[in-house]
């Protein structure tokens, strides 16, 4: 099933779906491979004892409350769905421990989950898991107002914490779409990226300091507030991005930035990538230290906003146009950055036959929020729209809209094919929708998508991590030596393989 | 035939309102300001009796400090073809703008006045209704559809019991509601030609008003703030609390 060498056959690539019988456009992901038998199955001793650790309220059974298990056991995209009985819910981390030391005794499998807001069914039992969710592990603990940094318990919503850090005059040095439901401990574990990776770095920069419980109830406490701390391994960098494969994050530590005092947001209408580039290339020189985001979507993803939006979301020109870029400016200083941001529009509006063929600029709150909509609100509307192929790759700016347009071709009438994303960090989300799940489709997308991103050297997965959607496909993004490396590292913490099995790392 | 727009330079719907330490007001420095939202669907409104031929110019009107020619450019825009300033420091409160507005109405003589039924700081509800009163006209408030026939217009009101659709004649004023309509994003050509578009700066005395306030404000306050629930267990553990309240 799993070939070593990179030849593979298409039946080890493609999964199965089931119609889920509700609705013809929803299907649920079928797993080609089977429960693991090392799994010991749940017995009553096993709920008593953790309701002895969590208390009734921590504890959530399958015949006690059948809605709220099943909610936990399905992902936000109606795509993965476990058969868990059980979701723990602790509270602190001497909590955390004590639960996985009796699930490691027991050999339990079990499912860290945050917001459950991921895109790749990491966060979801793929057989009876037990869901342990760190929903009530939402304080924030502490904020240093001299250098910004903040220590908080990793169930705090980032929405959360950056209403708090706003009040304070910071800012969390990431922000994305889902910020409403998911987690600061998902965003960690899966080393989210987002619209402000331009500005501030990735997760790996800007997380100072981890604390994570281990496979067997050891408290790893690398939860240090230091900028600079060169002592050993930096073990806290294993986790960020593991996807709750090696140990559960109970603790951030992340370093917060100002916050922004003036921000601007411009939108723009282009008639070719060509020169979506070439605006790249002149904001970056033009707006330098005040960019903050430069994302696109095209007319695809525009007209699927405003067909489905709930809010009212509109074209924003008279004119449809096929590709829109959306630019934000943060800085100190409101005049400064307004001249900046002035000057680079005359000079752009002033050229003829111009780059930016329409445009406007938010003048107050309400607009910098409904032009951000027109973007982050794609994802929401895809769902409405049918069944949905996702894919976010990693690709070189030269080949990038490239694979959209030949995956029109391929999909033809069977269905509809957009792209949008953080194009500043070459990273596309490449999304297909057919009216209901069409096999047809799904073989003409996949290997394809995958073989295209290889063959120019990119990422099959840019940000979203691989969960369970994406072990078999890993070896086109890491070579085997590498995929090794990770199965060692996997053995050595976690040697029962409790902590998220199926997910990330591909069989041998 | 002109339309004319009054707008406000008010607080940020957005931004969290704090009261001065003095207790005679709300923080306003450093605060965001923008353009009355409501007021921005009547400069839309009034864009788009002008698209439809009906008016020939959209100007665009505002009282107060310096500040406020922010919000005149933006009401320029969107697509207002001049502005009139009439620059005061002065607290002012509805009448005080109503009284300014018809002195303005005389002058220009437009066919029709646009208001936002109220601003989002004072809530007032009464500039428009004030203006009506003094210049003896016509008027139709908290409008979600305006359509010119022959000379007069014909508006759809949002009232208590549903809508009330009333035939007005010209020159009159009109009060947009929300759903009136939803404002233009301002193009970036259109931005760029705002800051040369006419502004015509007055003071009150040069339209013959002195102001005198009517209203003192004697303390301001912040609502009191809600306290935390408590999650309780149990029905009898509910029943044991509210007698202890004395709520039972």
């Amino acid at each position: 099933m799993f070939l070593k060498n990179g030849v593979k056959s298409l039946s080890s690539v493609s999964s199965t779906f089931k119609l889920n019988g509700k609705g013809v456009n929803r299907s649920y992901f079928e797993p080609s491979f089977q429960r693991n038998p090392k799994f010991s199955k749940i017995n009553s001793k096993d709920v008593n004892h953790f309701k002895e650790i969590l208390g009734k309220s921590g504890v959530l059974t399958l015949e006690e409350d059948p809605d709220g298990v099943a909610s936990y056991n399905t992902d936000w995209m109606k795509k993965y769905k476990g058969n868990g009985t059980l979701v723990l819910r602790p509270k602190t981390t001497e909590q955390v421990s004590q639960i996985l030391k009796y699930a490691n005794e027991r050999k339990l499998a079990v499912v860290p989950q945050g917001g459950n807001t991921g895109l790749v069914g990491g966060s979801v039992p793929v057989f009876d898991e037990i869901v342990i969710s760190t929903q009530l592990m939402n304080q924030i603990e502490d904020l240093d107002d001299v250098s910004g940094i903040v220590t908080c318990q990793s169930g705090v919503v980032l929405a959360n914490l950056e209403s708090y850090l706003h009040s304070k005059g910071f800012t969390v040095p990431l922000d994305l779409g889902a910020k409403g439901s998911c987690q600061i401990g998902g965003n960690v574990a899966t080393n989210a990226g987002g619209v402000r990776l331009l500005r501030y770095g990735s997760l790996h920069g800007s997380v100072l300091g981890v604390e994570a419980v281990l496979a067997d109830g050891t408290i790893v406490d690398c939860a240090t507030k230091l900028r600079k701390d060169n002592t050993g391994y930096d073990i806290k960098q294993l986790f960020i991005g593991s996807e709750g494969t090696l140990g559960i994050i109970t603790k951030v530590v992340i370093l917060t930035p100002p916050r922004p005092e003036s921000v601007n947001v411009a939108f723009f209408a282009l008639d070719s990538f060509e020169d979506v580039k070439k605006l790249f290339v002149r904001t970056k020189k033009e707006l330098g230290e005040i960019l903050s985001a430069f994302e696109f979507v095209d007319r695809g993803s525009i007209d699927i906003v405003v067909k489905h939006s709930k809010t009212g979301a509109r074209d924003p020109f008279e004119d449809k146009h096929p590709f829109y870029v959306l630019i934000e400016t943060s800085g100190s200083n409101k005049q400064h950055d307004e001249e900046k941001l002035n000057h680079f529009l005359e000079q752009l509006l002033s050229e003829e036959d111009g780059l930016v063929k329409d445009g406007t600029v938010a003048q107050q709150t309400q607009q910098i929020q409904s032009l951000w909509a027109l973007r982050e609100s794609v994802p929401e509307a895809l769902q409405r729209e049918g069944a949905v192929y996702k894919y976010d790759i990693s690709i070189p700016l030269s080949n990038f809209y490239q694979i959209v347009e030949l995956m029109r071709e391929r999909i033809g009438s069977k269905g509809t094919v957009i792209g949008y994303g953080h194009i500043g960090d070459s990273n596309l989300h490449l999304n297909i929708t057919t009216p209901s799940f069409d096999q047809s489709a799904y073989d003409l997308i996949e290997p394809f998508v995958y073989e295209f991103t290889s063959k120019h050297r990119g990422s099959i997965s840019a940000e979203h991590g691989i969960g369970v959607m994406k072990p078999k496909v890993l070896h086109y993004s890491k070579s085997e030596p590498a995929v090794d490396v990770m199965r060692r590292i996997k053995e050595s913490l976690d040697p029962n393989g409790i902590l998220n099995p199926y997910k990330v790392l591909p069989g041998k | 035939m002109s339309a004319l727009v009054g707008v406000k330079r008010v607080i940020d719907y957005a931004q969290r309102i704090r009261v001065r330490a003095d207790k005679k007001g709300v923080e306003t420095a450093n605060v965001k300001m923008s353009m009355n939202p409501f007021d921005e669907i009547a400069v839309e409104e009034a864009l788009r009796l002008k698209e439809k031929g009906h008016v020939k110019e959209v100007v665009a009107f505002t009282m107060g400090p310096t500040q406020s020619s922010q919000i005149l450019l933006t009401a320029l825009a969107m697509g207002a073809d001049r502005g009139i300033h009439v620059v005061t420091d002065f607290e002012i409160e509805s009448i005080h703008v109503a009284k300014a507005l018809k002195k303005v109405v005389e002058l220009e003589k437009p066919g029709v006045v646009i208001l936002g039924k109220q601003a989002i700081d004072g809530d007032a509800n009464q500039t428009g209704q004030y203006l009506a009163g003094l210049l003896n006209c016509s008027i139709a408030t908290n409008a979600s559809v305006v359509e010119k026939d022959g000379d007069s217009y014909k508006v759809t009101r949002e009232i208590d019991g549903g809508l009330q659709t009333l035939k007005i004649s010209s020159p009159a004023v009109i009060t947009a509601d929300l759903r009136l309509n939803e404002p233009r994003f301002a193009t970036l050509p259109n931005i760029m030609k705002a800051k040369k578009k006419p502004v015509d700066k007055k003071t009150p005395e040069e339209l013959g008003l002195t102001l005198k306030a009517h209203v003192e404000t004697l303390k301001v306050e912040e609502p009191p703030t809600r306290q935390a629930g408590k999650k309780l267990e149990s029905v009898d553990e509910l029943v044991e609390n509210l007698k202890k309240l004395g709520m039972i």
